[in-house]
């Protein structure tokens, strides 16, 4: 392993791996990309499923097919990988980071000038939700049900119910039917599904029953689940017998490492603040794919990460634009998240920034200086689960723009 | 065979005193319901290495305690346990609290615990600067520290093993007769025999008197504790142990480091029937989560690694129920309501002394003068960790960066683990932010055929 790296990329999901293939086509002598896995491409190598790399590869592959050629196209690429290391520290020099991995062999360094955090995202466990009740075993998010799968070829379980109704809700009935499971219920908190409607026919062809509006009161069983008992909207309660909760969704970014190299985090996302070039806190740290927010799919990532990688590329060559000029983006109700967080203007990187929201809205999404100045506003017809695209406001006086939602006067 | 000693329940107390019998040189059995050590009221606690300076001045407990206390500093480099040197403050927040901490430091010096001193507004800033400025005045004991709840017990369990100790697991014991020599003891194993019985069945310690003895000398009225453990980068927020101004039926809510680099806030004080379900509410997690947002603001938006909830054995009546039956070879050390973790080292020699008292002469046991010691693997943050080491095999757990290595030898070790809980108490693994999302399929692959409670169901499931 080099010790001096241009840049070290962490993650070897589909942002890393994109950033990391992007940067040594642009001529970087030295990238290194560190996975903590025993093997790279993320998330993707335990959904059996597609569609994935349509963008990509103009192909239709399953996840695993999709992180191998993703992989494979890194190695071409001379990427070096570095599987199994974790990076546990970090350390500020003048020209760039020092990192401490851990290695099978024992503990290594690294210094890069420039660090791209590709972490990911993970689903929000039992705990982050502050569920009720006993805590037996099965109780296990859509990740740990894919690795059972994957890995294991078999499930913790024979008759779980789902929590969630995202779309990798039902993905987690596929997985299970795949493995010969049978979910006895799906429920979710929200009044009603969060994807789309016409995905729901697949669990109602199943037989199961989608439980709206309800949420979990508690859960039962020792040494394994046996019942948890909902309350629907009507405050009614009602024990379902099953062997098992898988608690999907509700992404929450995987920001540990990001917390421990002491960046600011954006509490709407979770994910590390950054600005249209996806440059953190810290001038060296950059950050992509679904550590920034809560969730896109592989192949939003892919392009991010490439996109991003063109930044690190434009900071090593001729620098980007001063860090404390940027105007910074406030988020008013209804407003779940915006990324980035800040803006450089003039600027190149993302043109866009990235919204979502809390509650169904049908009116006006306005940017507004410090005075109350517009400086951009766009008309919305939208829901939670959907991403909203604004093209990047120029920063008015004092550096903020204010975002908010408007009813149509 | 018939045994000297035959112990009741594998929680903190049992374990230490099958250590301390075994070190004497006695035959011991442990007999355990569970699946593994520590899975009742043990397995969940605040971890807090008590001084004893709020204890009941001159009762047995405190005395078990500052014995425990010194036995656990004194044996803890050769066993390889942690100790994280906290101390903590007893912080007053109103006036009235405040009015109360003479009291309590008069308590404390009453108590042998006196080190302790107040600390005003400014004092207690200047120690943790993220503690809301709410805070008024406040008792600091600096010998209140941290452990790690669960490794001593390993290493008690393994060095008595290896010493000769018999445990089985998964052996509830449901009756028995004392013949004026030895007892035989039911099980759902099997018949046991063995002179003395010690019970140390903690949150069922009068059940198995009522069923052994044929009366109960006491009741347990089980209290629940609920706790909330933040993310590892709450730790750096406060290292001081935040107690509250106590009342008369709690400790009340503490705010506390762990041993594994987390913080925590709890536990609630609720009484219930139930003995064996430790549930959760989440109105109850999100007030805790309050609460501690109000005593250090910056855990606002902090993320939450974990819950759980624990059951106090407490009993009718506040102080510890140890009950000695003479006539029939009996010991029990019950109602070890709040302090066991503390206590457990000096239960342990206070149950052989009144073993001793209780025979009268001086049993022929051959106490072990070397003993051999069973250093347990370190987890707790303050020190190097198996990571840190070369040829670790690789990460499994990436949140609480368990070992490859560690896994196997908890697996394969002297005293391997039950269940998932037990193999997640030896190592960490799956206890972390993400709480197995990425570790929990591969430890169920290499636990595979290995756990009394196998993660993933013989043939059962898909
Ligand atoms: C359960 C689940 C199912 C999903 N299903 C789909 C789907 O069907 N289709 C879809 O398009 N999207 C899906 N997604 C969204 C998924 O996040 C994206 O597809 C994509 O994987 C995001 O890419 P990424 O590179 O940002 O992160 P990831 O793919 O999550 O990759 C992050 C990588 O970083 C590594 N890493 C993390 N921390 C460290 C560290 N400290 N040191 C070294 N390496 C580290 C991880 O091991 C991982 O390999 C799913 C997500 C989840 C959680
Ligand atoms: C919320 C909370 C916070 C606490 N914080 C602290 C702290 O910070 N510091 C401190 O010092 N102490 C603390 N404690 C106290 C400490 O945890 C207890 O005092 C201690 O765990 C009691 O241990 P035990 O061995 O008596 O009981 P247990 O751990 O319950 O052990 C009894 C064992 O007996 C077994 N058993 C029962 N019946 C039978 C049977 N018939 N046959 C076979 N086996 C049987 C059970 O399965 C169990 O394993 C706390 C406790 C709680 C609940």
């Amino acid at each position: 392993m080099s010790a001096h790296l241009d840049v070290a990329v962490i993650g070897g999901g589909p942002a890393g791996l994109s950033a990391a293939i992007e940067l040594k086509r642009q001529g970087i002598a030295r990238v290194g990309l560190f996975e903590r896995e025993s093997e790279a491409g993320g998330i993707p190598r335990h959904c059996a499923h597609p569609p994935f790399g349509l963008r990509e590869f103009g192909r239709l592959l399953t996840g695993p097919g999709y992180a191998r050629r993703l992989v494979a196209l890194a190695r071409t690429e001379d990427v070096e990988i570095h599987c199994n290391n974790s990076i546990v520290g970090f350390e500020y020099q003048n020209s760039g980071v020092k990192l401490l991995i851990t290695t099978p062999a024992g503990l290594a360094h690294i210094t890069a000038r420039r660090v791209l955090l590709a972490t990911g995202t993970r689903e929000t466990t039992r705990a982050g939700r502050l569920l009720p009740g006993e805590r037996p075993l099965g109780v296990i998010n859509t990740g740990a049900l894919q690795a059972y799968a994957h890995m294991e070829r078999r499930l913790p379980f024979e008759r779980p119910v789902i929590v969630g109704t995202e779309l990798v809700s039902l993905s987690a009935i596929l997985t299970c039917r795949s493995m010969g499971a049978y979910p006895v219920a799906m429920i979710g908190e929200e009044a009603e599904v969060l994807a789309r409607k016409p995905l729901f026919l697949y669990p109602r062809l199943l037989g199961l029953p989608v439980l709206t509006g309800t949420r979990i009161v508690d859960i039962e069983g020792n040494p394994r689940v046996s019942a948890v008992t909902v309350e629907g909207p009507d405050g009614s309660h009602r024990r379902i017998a099953c062997d098992g909760i898988v608690l999907s969704g509700r992404f929450t970014p995987e920001s540990s490492l990001a917390r421990l190299a002491g960046l600011g985090i954006d509490p709407k996302t979770g994910g590390p603040i950054i600005d249209n070039f996806g440059r953190t806190t810290h001038p060296c740290i950059f950050a992509a794919g679904n550590l920034l927010r809560p969730v896109e799919t592989a192949g939003w990532c892919y392009r991010e990460g490439r996109l991003i990688a063109r930044q690190i590329l434009r900071d090593l060559q001729e620098g980007l634009p001063d860090a404390s000029q940027l105007g910074e983006i406030q988020v008013g109700e209804g407003i779940r998240y915006a990324a980035p967080q800040r803006v450089a203007s003039p600027s190149g990187g993302m043109d866009c920034l990235q919204l979502r929201l809390e509650r169904p809205f049908d009116g006006w999404l306005t940017a507004r200086d410090a005075t109350g100045r517009l400086l951009a506003r766009e008309k919305i017809r939208s829901r939670p689960e959907r991403r909203i695209l604004l093209p990047l406001p120029a920063s008015g006086p004092e550096n903020l723009i204010r975002l908010s939602l408007e009813d149509r006067a | 065979m018939t045994a000297d000693i035959l112990i009741i329940g594998a929680g903190v107390v049992g374990c230490a005193t099958a250590r301390r019998f075994a070190l004497e040189g006695a035959s011991v059995i442990l007999v355990e319901k569970g699946a593994d050590i520590l899975s009742g009221a043990s397995k969940a606690n605040s971890a807090i290495l008590h001084t004893g300076f709020d204890a009941p001045p001159g009762s047995t407990e405190l005395a078990c305690m500052q014995a425990g206390y010194a036995e656990y500093l004194d044996i803890r480099e050769r066993f390889n346990l942690a100790l994280v040197e906290t101390g903590a403050m007893v912080v007053a927040w109103n006036e009235a609290e405040e009015a109360q901490l003479d009291a309590i430091e008069a308590q404390a010096r009453e108590n042998r615990v006196s080190d302790v001193s107040r600390l005003d507004r400014a004092a207690i800033l200047a120690r943790e600067p993220n503690l809301s400025p709410a805070a008024r005045a406040a008792l600091l004991v600096p010998r209140e520290h941290v452990i790690d709840p669960w490794s001593p017990f390993l290493a008690y369990m393994i060095q008595a093993k290896a010493l000769g100790a018999r445990f089985l697991f998964q052996t509830e014991v449901t009756g028995g007769q004392f013949d004026g020599e030895a007892w035989s003891v039911e099980t759902t194993n099997g018949i046991f025999r063995a002179r003395t019985v010690i019970n140390c069945a903690g949150l069922f310690g009068d059940i198995v008197e009522q069923a052994l003895l044929g009366e109960a000398h006491f009741s347990i009225h089980p209290r629940k504790g609920q706790f909330v453990v933040f993310d590892k980068a709450a730790a750096a927020l406060v290292k001081t142990i935040i107690l509250p101004v106590p009342n008369e039926r709690t400790k009340g809510v503490v705010l506390c480091q762990t041993a594994f680099g987390n913080l925590l806030v709890g536990p609630t004080a609720e009484e219930q029937e139930d003995r064996l379900r430790a549930t959760t509410a989440s109105d109850t997690l999100k007030a805790l989560i309050d609460k501690a947002v109000t005593m250090v603001p910056a855990l606002e938006h902090m993320p939450v690694t974990a819950t759980y909830a624990g059951l106090r054995p407490a009993s009718d009546k506040k102080p510890y129920r140890i009950r000695v039956e003479p006539d029939r070879n009996w010991i029990t050390l019950g109602g070890i309501r709040s302090t066991g973790l503390t206590a457990s080292l000096g239960l342990a020699a206070h149950a052989l002394e009144l073993y001793r008292a209780m025979v009268g002469a001086k049993p022929d046991w051959r106490p072990v003068a070397d003993p051999l010691e069973s250093p347990v693997p370190n987890l707790a943050e303050n020190r190097p960790r198996d990571w840190s080491k070369p040829d670790h095999g690789a990460i499994v757990c990436h949140c609480e960066l368990v070992t490859e290595r560690e896994i196997r030898e908890a697996l394969e070790g002297p005293l391997p683990p039950g269940d998932y809980g037990g193999l997640r108490r030896r190592t960490r693994c799956g206890m972390g932010r993400c709480q197995g999302f990425h570790c929990q399929a591969r430890v169920a692959a290499m636990s595979e055929g290995r756990l009394r409670v196998p993660m993933v169901p013989e043939g059962g499931a898909a």
